[in-house]
């Protein structure tokens, strides 16, 4: 573990260089970098950060990389890292965001784009079920998953309320054990 | 309140409870700027998801996506803000608690607990995808290959996001 503290600058320029080459999923570059590369810290140490990264509301990944970026430099370095973190990324995506309004609705784009929602549906759906397979195996876990699905996914209920109905009895179900 | 006001505060309302990541929260955002409001249609919305997920940073980023098409670049300030700023806050929180556990009992209420919860919302996400392109059995098909793929090897998912592109341009959808 090192705890020396980084400059704002360095830790800006180091998730710059993960928010660009995150194609694909940031985790590995986060991982890659700082663990592999940099040893600003361990495996142990980036695990523990993603396990409450995802408590967290809010992007996994980039609740992670702002409390790396206050460990690396505090309140400072939170903001140099998300900003890093985030920069090209949204440079990229309101180009493309502009380059949609404009050719967006071409027949071919639409026809690609079809494509791509397909995979992109596949591929949420892969990371759900590889998630709901740590899941135990008893009727209580399950049933929340369906009445959640069934809630916001087919009655199309607002999410707050659905979440504020489960919410309690789903915490305090594994609250007693 | 403004309608741009209306769409920071519910995203902002959304931000707060999105544990598990944005797609769980993806099903309420289509209620609102699609079912609701009418901001953008459901084609556009699941276009600029399949969109955002061929570019690099942080998969959640599409929601500046789709605060650029539903109201311009104050509505993607909108959208970006109300999903950042409760994360920021949380993870500022939890730094300066030194929360480094992830196994206090709370946090493992919230994480066993709110797991089930959050990956039935995460299959609605899904589900909408689909839906957005008519329930074709050709689009369950390529979602299909998708998913297996995913899920039996580490392959980059920006090549399959180029093949169902390639698929779709083909005819294949």
């Amino acid at each position: 573990m090192s705890e020396a503290q980084k400059s704002a600058r360095e830790i800006f320029l180091t998730f710059t260089r993960i928010g660009a080459s995150g194609f694909g999923g940031v985790n590995f570059w986060i991982r890659r970098v700082l663990v592999q590369e940099k040893c600003w810290i361990t495996d142990r140490e980036y695990l523990e950060g993603l396990a409450l990264g995802q408590i967290l509301p809010g992007p996994n990944v980039y609740n992670l990389t702002v409390m790396l970026g206050y460990r690396f430099g505090g309140v400072r370095g939170a903001f140099a890292a998300s900003a890093g973190l985030l920069g090209a990324p949204l440079a990229i995506l309101l180009v493309l965001g502009v380059l949609y309004q404009h050719y967006g609705a071409l027949p071919v784009l639409q026809r690609a784009l079809a494509g791509m929602i397909a995979v992109a549906a596949g591929l949420l759906l892969a990371n759900a079920l590889s998630l709901a397979a740590a899941l135990p195996r008893r009727l209580r876990p399950w049933g929340f998953l369906v009445l959640a699905f069934a809630g916001v996914g087919v009655m199309r209920w607002p999410l707050l309320y659905v979440m504020g109905g489960l919410a309690p009895f789903a915490m305090a179900a594994v609250w007693r054990r | 309140m403004a309608p741009l006001t209306q769409l920071f505060w519910h995203f902002l309302l959304l931000g707060c409870v999105a544990v598990g990541g944005v797609s769980t929260v993806m099903p309420d955002m289509y209620r609102y700027v699609v079912d609701e409001n009418a901001m953008v249609s459901a084609r556009q919305f699941s276009d600029l998801y399949a969109l955002a997920q061929a570019a690099p940073g942080p998969n959640a980023l599409w929601v500046t996506l789709l605060g650029l098409q539903a109201a311009g670049w104050t509505g993607a300030l909108a959208t970006t803000l109300g999903i950042l700023v409760p994360a920021t806050a949380f993870s500022l929180v939890a730094s300066t608690l030194h929360a480094r556990h992830a196994d206090a009992p709370l946090a493992l209420a919230v994480r066993r607990g709110l797991a089930p919860v959050a990956l039935g919302f995460m299959l609605a996400s899904g589900w909408l995808l689909l839906h957005s392109i008519g329930h074709d059995w050709r689009g369950y098909l390529i979602a299909l290959v998708a998913l297996l793929v995913a899920i039996g090897t580490r392959l980059n998912p920006l090549w399959l996001l180029a093949a169902g592109a390639v698929a779709g341009m083909a005819g294949l959808i």
